[in-house]
């Protein structure tokens, strides 16, 4: 067993080059799925990578290193299409998993429950990918593969969430559903994202599902049934069961899948209302 | 770059620099615990959903189960261990003391460190801040209340202030910081308060458990000591073979020692009730159900670390295997006497209940079924052993010593009087730990090999291997007269009781007994079965199966209630047990039935809550609003069987009252109320006492605590410990039986009227036992065994409650929101408010539990994520009323409390969501797919 605790990601890279390692950041995944067995495999610890924590606004749109943790997203000023991003980002474990979990960990990790994703697709966000290779991009929809399973390559690391400007547009909003309060595995969970044009119509809407598919998802059809129809309370009346057909619930200890897909439904509905409410305190509800 | 670098790692903890040579990949709690001493920093989940150990990273939060040493290099490390100055307390720390914040003070650590960073950046936060600080941290004890209130009000504030009596400081309580009582927390008022009686000093042990030096089961190692590791069946029902165990041991260097069956001296079959002990300590040829103890590996601790249980030489071959009671009752038989896999049946019959049922205006008939409940406590079962010259020392969390050390010294072949059992404090037990666990285990290897043996259990193994509350298939028909009067009543359950005895028998027999609730009941037939299969053990658990019973009646009555038009708080008043009445059982009691008065306490709150619920529903929103009413009795104690209890004081030639307590104060307060009891009944303050706490070579036996029985039973030894002490001193003193006693030093002094006698103590002849004055005094319940039709007197006293829920349910989501609960509970006396409302909240948030999330599904939520319990945002605004109808038994009239308090919680959380919804929900837990299901066929 090997550790290794690179301060470049040049280091880092040539690191994963070399052989076959498990990359830990925040841990929060790591330790319960080692639970009491010994560590064998080699260990890339990427925290102390230098630029790989932070936001930083750009021309082009957001970057969000991969190392960022929820509370990072949590205390960083931005505009209100990441506010799903900064409720789910409360709903990440609890405040001690959130002050060390990272987002590329979270994407990584490619739960079907993990809350980082429906924000972060309803923003169109694109993983940054490096390898001794060189950098690439892949839209977040295409990296995770299905449950525990990513796009990423065994010499790879990721190294930023990125948001392209046109996606930072709107006004956002996360529902989660839970059994209890805190610290909770989501039955499901809803992230919606609703841009409106200057007549008060809805120009873009995104609107991403998590824990009722192997991989969290957009439902387009009905982002583009809720273009062009005015961004008020009667907005969430469109949505209709045929939009959330692409949704392939299980039944689990959670809930069943005939609950899940009525309650996506519901929460759908209600991410979108929020997502459109004129008054400040019922869309951070 | 830092590869499997070999310089020490280092950092500050507390303030201090440290270097540490430990792997980069150790998880910083071992680091804090094991390399640094640091045990304050407590480890109850290993996977972050526990959060009892949270310190602080740099200011922030962070569990450190899941925190790589290596990543706390040059950071500042906080833990509870720095939040005293010295001995005096933070306001925080002094503040959970005062508002009774600690129970079993295991995840007290944690929530002292969450808190914490919470206080540094908002000195002055809201209840909805402070939960949203500290929902990572799990307390099952508390119900999370008196934690809200410790933090909200850790500041002091020139607003409140006031002191706090002498009485209010028990024996080690002098650490605390300037008391500032928060009126809001101060006790219900019922008269005047004289002695220990009635106040309520803060707990005896409460400092240690604030500070962070309690000691629990795994905060303890001995040099030289052995780690265990045990290996456990993957099957449900399975035979099989091991392989070649002594290569395995030779080609493990490090490795000591692999024990079977084979190795086991003494009877390898125990059990809480020894006619049915079946339990294997190492099950031979056979497993059981899954999670069993198969063999057990004993070796250095670095090398049992490394093992990795898919290499042990062991062939498993399945069988057939049951789940349910239908397929247990199915299946071949599991143990050769129990045909039918039936464990026991109960019985409890009276009158002539069909006929009453066919004559009755009305009648209600249902089935319900419950879940296998997890007790999770926050401190998995741990512990070491070792050999004191021939004797065995086991220190272990447990609630039950002494029948730990009959059934280890059976299992192990060794005289009684040759096993030392020393608990540890004891982080929750609700009944699971009065079963044995790693103590037969780790006593076996200290006895084989001589050296001190230690075993932790993972999360995982505690709630694999250890017992569960028993799943429950109930049907029953209640039937009332045209007056709203009960007439009678039909009940059979079925018990799921997994693949040993445990206390099946106890809830067979007790689920009876109680199934009428505390309602007059001419008529009456109770039968249950306790149906043996390869699930979880199924045991004792705060309650033992009459909470499930109760959301069986408890749903029946709010149907009466229904159909006769009659308010649901009148139906139940109208029915409730009153003295001189008989119960199921034809027990009379002439007093102390306290239901009218609980009932009737809660009156204007069942009024204004419908009426509030009522206003809300008049909307046409998606929410609507729910009230729910439920009742329990519970009787303490065993059940028509002796339990008797034991406490000894003695007074030193130098001066000290020593009090011999055994009684195991599991959180739930005894090692602070049965002083008080003795303090009273002597006459001195409570402050004058030091104890010997449980050690089964020092205490007299005080029994086990279950049953609700400590405060009662254990409490009336101690008041006539207490009182033969103050006969013997006022004689000796040749005065009055008013006469005032003072400890003063070395002497102890008589003032009677003008006169006063001081008596030196050193002059006198001292004992064998080391005291000049010493008083032994028993106590046990007077109670008439049960005939084959349940008659009889089961229990000398009983406790009764009633609790009000209000809640909401989102009819679109199935979800439920509790919005108040209103909890009466008839305790007979008092004896310490604070802790009594403590048991309450508690008690509650455990039905809160039962009622919404928790279902234990054996092989798939064997962790505290997939195994939901209650977090701080789930129980709701508490009110507590306690009522005190004195019981003529009890100890200063007091009555037992601790199970009752569970006991209405899910069957007013049912009722409410039909009042609100129209649907009852049958199967526990109503979860929201569950409660969204019974929605859509209450519509159709």
């Amino acid at each position: 067993m090997r550790y290794a605790r690179p301060r470049s990601l040049d280091e880092a890279l040539a690191l994963r080059a070399g052989g076959r390692w498990r990359v830990i950041a925040g841990g929060t995944d790591f330790y319960p799925a080692q639970g009491a067995a010994p560590i064998e495999d080699d260990v890339l610890d990427i925290t102390a990578v230098a630029g790989l924590r932070g936001i930083e606004t750009g021309a082009d749109g957001w970057r969000i290193g991969a190392t960022t943790t929820w509370t990072d997203i949590v205390r960083t000023e931005l505009p209100p299409a990441f506010d799903a991003l900064r409720q789910a980002a409360r709903e990440v474990g609890s405040v001690q998993v959130q002050n060390r979990a990272t987002i590329a960990g979270n994407l990584c990790n490619a739960s079907p429950a993990a809350d980082g994703v429906p924000p972060l697709l309803a923003l169109g966000a694109e993983v940054e990918i490096a390898s001794v290779r060189g950098s690439r991009r892949q839209p977040l929809s295409d990296f995770i593969l299905g449950n525990r399973k990513t796009a990423l390559g065994a010499d790879e690391l990721v190294t930023a969430i990125r948001v392209p400007k046109a996606a930072g547009t709107g006004r956002s909003a996360f529902e989660k559903l839970g059994a209890r309060r805190y610290l909770v595995i989501s039955i499901a969970m809803v992230a919606a994202r609703i841009a409106v044009d200057a007549s008060g119509n809805v120009e873009a809407a995104a609107i991403a599902v998590g824990s009722c598919s192997p991989v969290a998802m957009r439902l387009t059809e009905l982002e583009t049934a809720l273009v062009g129809r005015p961004a008020d309370a009667t907005l969430a009346r469109a949505v209709e069961p045929r939009h959330l057909a692409s949704l392939s619930p299980i039944d689990d200890v959670r809930a069943s899948a005939a609950y899940r897909r009525e309650a996506a439904r519901e929460i759908v509905a209600r991410a979108i209302a929020r997502a459109v409410a004129a008054d400040p305190v019922e869309r951070a509800a | 770059m830092n590869i499997r670098s070999a310089t020490p790692i280092a950092f500050s903890v507390n303030g201090a620099p440290v270097a540490v040579n430990a792997p980069p990949l150790a998880r910083l709690s071992n680091v804090l615990r094991d390399r640094l001493g640091l045990s304050g920093t407590k480890v109850g989940c290993d996977a972050g959903d526990c959060g009892a150990c949270t310190v602080l990273i740099d200011s922030e939060p962070a569990c450190a189960c899941m925190v790589p040493a290596a990543q706390v290099e040059g950071a500042e490390v906080r833990t509870v261990e720095g939040l005293a100055d010295g001995a005096v307390m933070s306001a925080l720390q002094a503040s959970f003391l005062r508002h009774g914040a600690a129970q079993c003070g295991i995840c007290t650590p944690g929530m002292l460190m969450a808190a914490t960073a919470l206080l540094e950046r908002d000195p002055h936060p809201d209840e909805a801040a402070v939960a949203d600080a500290l929902g990572g941290v799990l307390c099952r004890c508390t119900g999370y209340r008196k934690i809200v209130e410790a933090v909200v009000s850790a500041i002091p504030s020139p607003l409140r202030g006031g002191s706090v009596s002498e009485a209010d400081r028990g024996g080690d309580a002098e650490n605390a910081a300037p008391p500032t009582p928060d009126l809001r927390t101060d006790p219900p008022h019922r008269g005047e308060v004289k002695g220990p009686v009635g106040a309520s000093p803060l707990r005896l042990d409460g400092p240690p458990k604030v500070l962070g030096t309690e000691r629990f089961g795994a905060d303890e190692r001995p040099a030289g000591c052995l780690s265990v590791l045990v290996i456990r069946s993957p099957h449900w029902h399975a035979d099989f073979s091991f392989g070649d165990l002594d290569g395995f041991v030779r080609d493990h260097p490090g490795i000591v020692a692999v024990f079977t069956a084979a190795d086991i001296p003494g009877k390898n079959a125990f059990g809480v009730i020894p006619p049915f002990a079946d339990q294997p300590a190492l099950a031979q040829g056979r497993a059981r159900f899954r999670g069993e103890a198969v063999a057990i590996v004993a070796g250095e601790r670095e090398a049992v670390e490394a093992l990795k249980p898919a290499e042990f030489p062991i062939v498993w071959t399945p069988l057939p295997h049951a789940l349910t009671c239908a397929e247990g009752r199915a299946l071949d038989q599991l143990h050769g006497n129990r045909p039918g896999n039936i464990l026991t049946r109960g019985r409890v019959v009276r009158g002539d209940a069909d006929a009453a049922l066919a004559a009755s205006e009305v009648t209600a008939s249902g089935a319900i079924e419950t879940a296998y409940v997890e007790h999770a406590y926050i401190e998995p079962e741990a512990g070491h052993a070792f050999m004191d010259g021939d004797t065995l020392v086991i220190k272990a969390c447990t609630q039950s010593p002494m029948m730990d050390r009959d059934d280890t010294a059976l299992v192990l072949g060794l005289p009684r009087d040759k096993v030392r059992i020393v608990p540890t404090a004891t982080g929750g037990g609700f009944g699971s730990k009065l079963d044995l666990s790693v103590q037969p285990l780790i006593g076996l290897v200290a006895l084989k090999t001589g050296r001190p043996a230690a075993l932790i259990y993972t999360r995982q193994e505690s709630m694999a291997s250890t017992t569960k509350r028993h799943p429950a298939s109930m049907r029953a028909t209640i039937g009332a007269d045209a007056e709203g009067r009960v007439t009678g009543m039909v009940f059979e359950g079925d018990f799921n009781t997994g693949a040993y005895a445990s206390w099946g028998p106890t809830v067979a027999n007790r689920v009876p007994v109680h199934a009428s609730g505390p309602y007059f009941t001419p008529n009456y037939r109770a039968l249950t079965a306790a149906v043996h299969t390869n699930g979880p053990i199924s045991g004792a658990f705060r309650g033992f199966g009459v909470p499930q019973a109760a959301v069986m009646q408890e749903t029946l009555y709010d149907e009466l209630a229904a159909k006769l038009v009659m308010d649901r708080l009148a139906f139940r008043l109208k029915n409730a047990l009153r003295n001189g009445q008989p119960t199921v059982s034809g027990n009379v009691m002439e007093s102390g039935v306290g239901m009218v008065e609980c009932l009737t306490a809660l009156e204007n709150r069942w009024q204004n809550a419908l009426a509030e619920a009522a206003a809300h529903n008049m909307g046409d929103g998606h929410v609507r609003r729910g009230v729910g009413i439920a009742s329990c009795w519970y009787g303490c104690g065993n059940t028509g069987i002796p339990n008797p209890s034991t406490i000894r004081i003695g007074v030193t030639p130098d001066g000290r009252l020593v009090m011999h307590q055994g009684a195991v104060d599991i959180g739930q307060g005894s090692n602070t109320v049965i002083p008080q009891i003795a303090a009273e009944a002597l006459g001195v303050p409570l402050s004058a006492f030091s104890f010997v706490y449980g050690d089964t070579h020092l205490t007299p036996d005080a029994g086990k605590t279950s049953g609700s029985r400590q405060t009662y039973i254990s409490g009336k030894a101690a008041e006539k410990a207490g009182r033969a002490l103050r006969e013997t001193l006022l004689r000796f003193a040749n005065v009055g039986d008013d006469a005032q006693i003072v400890f003063d030093g070395a002497a102890v002094t008589i003032r009677d009227g003008a006169a006063s006698r001081r008596i030196e103590l050193a002059t006198l002849a001292v004992g064998e036992d080391g005291y000049v004055f010493r008083a032994e005094e028993s106590y046990d319940p007077p109670t008439r065994p049960l005939d084959a039709d349940g008659q009889g007197k089961p229990y000398a006293v009983y406790g009764y409650g009633a609790q009000i829920v209000e809640l909401e349910v989102d009819m679109r989501l199935g979800t439920v929101k509790l919005l108040k609960i209103t909890a009466a509970h008839d305790i007979g006396r008092a004896i310490n408010p604070l802790l009594a409302v403590g048991q309450v909240e508690g008690g509650i948030a455990q039905g809160i539990g039962m009622a919404l999330m928790e279902e234990y599904v054996p092989g798939r939520t064997e962790n505290l994520h997939e195994y939901l319990i209650p977090t701080i945002g789930d129980v709701p605004q508490i009110e507590t009323i306690l009522v005190e109808v004195p019981d003529p038994e009890g100890p200063f009239g007091a009555k037992g409390l601790g199970e009752h308090v569970l006991i209405p919680t899910a069957p007013s959380i049912l009722n409410a969501i039909r009042h609100a919804t129209g649907a009852l929900v049958t199967r526990l837990p109503a979860t929201p797919d569950r409660v969204l299901a019974a929605i859509a066929e209450a519509r159709r």
